[in-house]
């Protein structure tokens, strides 16, 4: 029954709200490298997420690897698709394919604070 | 066998790599969530073959992490991925 809860809690999540990202920790304090690089991309561009810190649901933490099929957090989620890990959204970060994903679906971001991220990475 | 080497040799045998690097990490990672003494816990793969050329980004890495398994998988803590076709 804990499974099905889970399951079901994830896709509600997923379902209401345009970004979420399921990770170790909060956005204000991520409690591992790779959560904390993708909730700062996320922050520095201005986007507007919930977080699930799966730390605190052993349920949400296992559940969501089921659910995506994806063995590692952090896992990002926009319009109730999964995106992909830390390694794919920092690529598509640098690609500007994130910028095309959030156009794509209509999530408000500042486009001169992916463009900083780029150029500072180039 | 160490876990670099069953990395390495699960991803040569599955896609033929014509370039490919493991690295383990864990000492950059010392004191970290999930590190432990002894290493083999954070890993970095860098993999170059033809096998990805088609895929998607989410697709290259379901890939790479079906051809681990999830016994290794779950064996470690971290694993970061670059793939290119």
């Amino acid at each position: 029954m804990t499974a099905t809860t889970a399951q079901d809690q994830i896709r509600e999540t997923i379902e209401k709200n345009d970004v979420v990202l399921y990770m170790k920790g909060t956005k204000a304090m991520p409690q591992c490298g790779f959560s904390s690089r993708v909730a700062g991309v996320l922050n520095y561009m201005g986007v507007e997420f919930v977080d699930v810190n799966v730390l605190a649901d052993a349920d949400i933490r296992q559940g969501i690897k089921d659910f995506s099929d994806w063995p590692t957090i952090p896992q990002l989620y926009v319009k109730g698709e999964f995106v992909g890990g830390c390694d794919i959204v920092t690529e598509m970060t640098l690609s500007g394919e994130l910028d095309q994903l959030f156009e794509t679906k209509g999530v408000t971001f500042d486009k001169a604070a992916a463009d900083k991220i780029r150029a500072a990475n180039a | 066998m160490a876990v670099t080497d069953e990395i390495g040799e699960r991803l040569r045998v599955a896609f033929a790599p014509r370039d490919l690097s493991v690295v383990d990490e864990s000492e950059r990672h010392r004191g970290h969530a999930g590190w432990r003494d002894g290493g083999e816990t954070h890993f970095r793969v860098t993999i170059r073959a033809e096998a990805f050329a088609p895929m998607s980004r989410l697709q290259r890495h379901r890939a790479v992490h079906a051809a681990l398994g999830s016994d290794l998988i779950g064996r470690i803590h971290a694993l970061a991925l670059e793939i290119e076709g």
